[in-house]
């Protein structure tokens, strides 16, 4: 069982990816060059954060036309697991595989800071080993990251329960206090902060090792 | 075929909130420029596009600003375009 993690130019979370799941996991992984299109024998697909294509136009509007996430997108389609990490977050909602969008934050600054999440895992595969109401910490290393979508999409995705990570102490002015975002059938989640770098007690919490193990399971 | 120039202007939709504006806003009080009530900043792009008429330029236009220059959920655009010269 293998897990592919997405590498497009810019993408510098990558390694961070494979050795959480690798190290920290024991889960072979596979990168898939931006290029790519052969996703065979992957069991599940994590688009890490970095600047794909140097954050050009929009945070992952460029990474939107590469061709393995034309891949990607049908992968989803027929219910495999998807994970997209900061820059992967912006990249599903570039793609349309998650509603809204992700914008500078409020205080213009550049944040990389540990934050409180609450979890609300409604039907997201992904957070299955969390429970409701569940606070964790997790670090955030993001310049845009305030969620944005209209006031009634942002109702109906609180009513499908698709607002399932929320930030305790709002940082960056995001919409709804959104942290993380499932898709309705829940095997896509896009999330701002990042569960890789929260793998391994000598650097700073396994708050995040439970999200990854889903990948495995 | 027909050469054409457009501009594509991007800009926040009205309900976006602007902080890199907001800070330029603030920034011009402090240059003594008093009086600025409203400043956003948003992004023009120049295109050069052969198409065999006007109106085809305009249908890839539009769906190049729908589809990649602008993020229709956060910002609006707006064309301008003649046959070049």
């Amino acid at each position: 069982m293998t897990i592919g993690i997405v590498v497009f130019p810019g993408s510098n979370c990558d390694r961070d990816v494979r050795w959480a799941l690798e190290g920290c996991l024991g889960q072979p992984t596979r990168f898939l060059w931006h290029e790519e299109r052969d996703l065979t024998g992957l069991e599940a697909i994590v688009i890490p954060g970095g600047f794909s294509y140097g954050d050009y136009l929009r945070c992952g509007a460029i990474a939107r036309f590469a061709p393995v996430l034309e891949e990607v997108s049908a992968f989803a389609g027929r219910g495999g697991p998807v994970l997209g990490i900061c820059n992967g977050f912006q990249v599903l909602t570039e793609m349309g595989l998650l509603p809204g969008a992700l914008t500078r934050n409020r205080s213009l600054h550049f944040l990389c800071e540990s934050t409180r999440l609450q979890v609300e895992p409604g039907a997201c595969q992904w957070l299955h080993h969390y429970t409701s109401g569940e606070q964790i910490s997790l670090p955030i290393a993001h310049g845009e990251g305030r969620y944005q979508v209209d006031p009634e999409e942002l109702q109906r995705l609180e009513e499908r329960g698709q607002v399932v990570l929320r930030y305790v102490a709002n940082p960056n002015g995001s919409l709804g206090d959104v942290a993380g975002l499932s898709n309705q059938r829940g095997n896509v989640l896009g999330l701002m902060p990042h569960p890789e770098r929260a793998c391994d007690p000598t650097t700073g919490g396994i708050d995040g090792r439970r999200l990854l193990e889903m990948a495995c399971s | 075929m027909p050469l054409f120039h457009a501009r594509v202007q991007v800009t926040l939709r009205p309900s976006v909130l602007d902080p890199a504006g907001e800070a330029t806003r603030a920034a011009a009080a402090r240059l003594g420029v008093q009086g600025v009530q409203r400043l956003r900043i948003g992004k023009s792009v120049e295109v050069a596009l052969e198409a065999p008429d006007l109106a085809a330029a305009e249908a890839q236009l539009g769906l190049l600003s729908d589809r990649l220059l602008a993020n229709p959920v956060i910002e609006d655009w707006t064309l301008e375009l003649a046959e070049a010269e």
